[in-house]
């Protein structure tokens, strides 16, 4: 193993996390190489001086800091939430219920008995006649009746 | 985390109890003020609590919760440079305004000698300072690799590389480290 290798390995060595073949491995050339074996030693000196930094506390009003900032968040509504039972659903739910009902409950109507039908169908020629002439062209053609000739001859018969 | 997100809001409060002490200190040592990495440390579990119902167990608890404080970790020590840079660039925020943040709680009994109490001080300060010298991402892999006790792989999640490239990071760091604390490291080389 180079030097330049080592520099992968070394904290896994010094830390002993390396797997076996490789710490054999990097023990093989700690042991011809001076210059790797004193980083080995001052890496870890440097490993135990970190050891001396103090652990902080956090403070008293971490938690209470916390706790508060926990209560004021909103409630996450997903929209399952929206089928939730209510009180302001549930008197829409049966007020619509009830509408449904009444209306169910009215007597259906019934706009034509069978005399009337009968009727209509007697007169359906006549209706038939009806549409065919009102949209005859050649009678579109003819001059509007004179009502006013009709009068006059009623009024002369009557000096008569 | 499954129980937190099932709605159990006593697992919540034991997430935060077992963690709150590894997060903050993890930003503390990042952002190096303690008013700052505790605020940095809520919005953490603020984001875990407002996550809690997507939440997927694809990878470690501590994973994701690295994750989310590196990340904002990470822009905060971003926020904070230019904001100096804003300030002054002639009076940059010293460590010496933030030493008073890790108070020894029984220091006089510990250290009734005064001179002990002093040369150990100093040995912090010098670490301390070394440790907030390196760039961000380096100083991120030594304290998750260092005090976190996380494996390469859980690390190299946090920080977004490979596993190869966490190995070199980490091997820079402690470069720097030797060189940085070379006084200390002779004497307890020679302990």
């Amino acid at each position: 193993m180079s030097c330049s290798r080592m520099e992968k390995k070394i904290m896994g060595f010094v830390d002993g996390r390396l797997k076996e073949g490789e710490r054999l491995e990097m023990e093989k050339h700690l042991s011809t190489c001076v210059a790797c074996r004193l980083r080995v030693n001052e890496f870890r000196a440097v490993n135990v001086l970190l050891n001396e930094l103090p652990i902080i506390e956090p403070s008293a009003a971490f938690d209470v800091r916390m706790q508060a900032r926990v209560a004021a968040e909103p409630a996450k509504q997903n929209w399952w939430a929206w089928f939730a039972p209510s009180s302001r659903v549930a008197f829409a739910a049966s007020m619509l219920a009830l509408a449904m009902v009444w209306l169910g409950s009215r007597p259906a109507d019934s706009p034509l008995s069978a005399a009337d039908i009968d009727k209509i169908n007697q007169n359906l020629p006549v209706l038939e006649n009806y549409d065919v002439i009102s949209d005859f062209a050649p009678l579109s053609e003819l001059p509007p009746p004179a009502q006013n000739d009709d009068a006059s001859d009623t009024n002369q018969n009557q000096q008569m | 985390m499954l129980d937190v997100k099932a709605g159990d809001e006593q697992s919540f409060t034991l997430l935060l109890h077992r963690y709150r002490t590894p997060l903050v200190n993890f930003l503390y040592r990042m952002v190096r003020n303690r008013e700052q990495a505790e605020d940095l440390a809520q919005e953490v579990f603020l984001r875990v609590y407002r996550a809690r119902e997507d939440y997927v167990p694809s990878a470690k608890f501590t994973t994701w919760l690295f994750r989310i404080a590196t990340n904002l970790a990470l822009n905060s020590v971003r926020d904070n440079r230019y904001q100096r840079m804003e300030i002054s660039l002639d009076a940059p925020v010293t460590a010496d305004a933030e030493d008073g943040d890790e108070k020894m709680p029984d220091v006089a009994e510990k250290h009734p000698n005064i001179e002990q109490h002093l040369i150990e001080e100093t040995r912090r300060k010098m670490i301390r300072r070394a440790i907030e010298k390196l760039p961000e991402k380096q100083r991120a892999a030594v304290l998750l690799h260092k005090y976190q006790e996380l494996n390469y792989g859980e690390i190299s999640k946090i920080l977004e590389c490979s596993e190869s490239a966490l190995k070199s990071l980490l091997f820079r760091a402690y470069e720097t480290l030797r060189v940085e604390l070379a006084p200390l490291v002779a004497q307890q080389s020679r302990q």
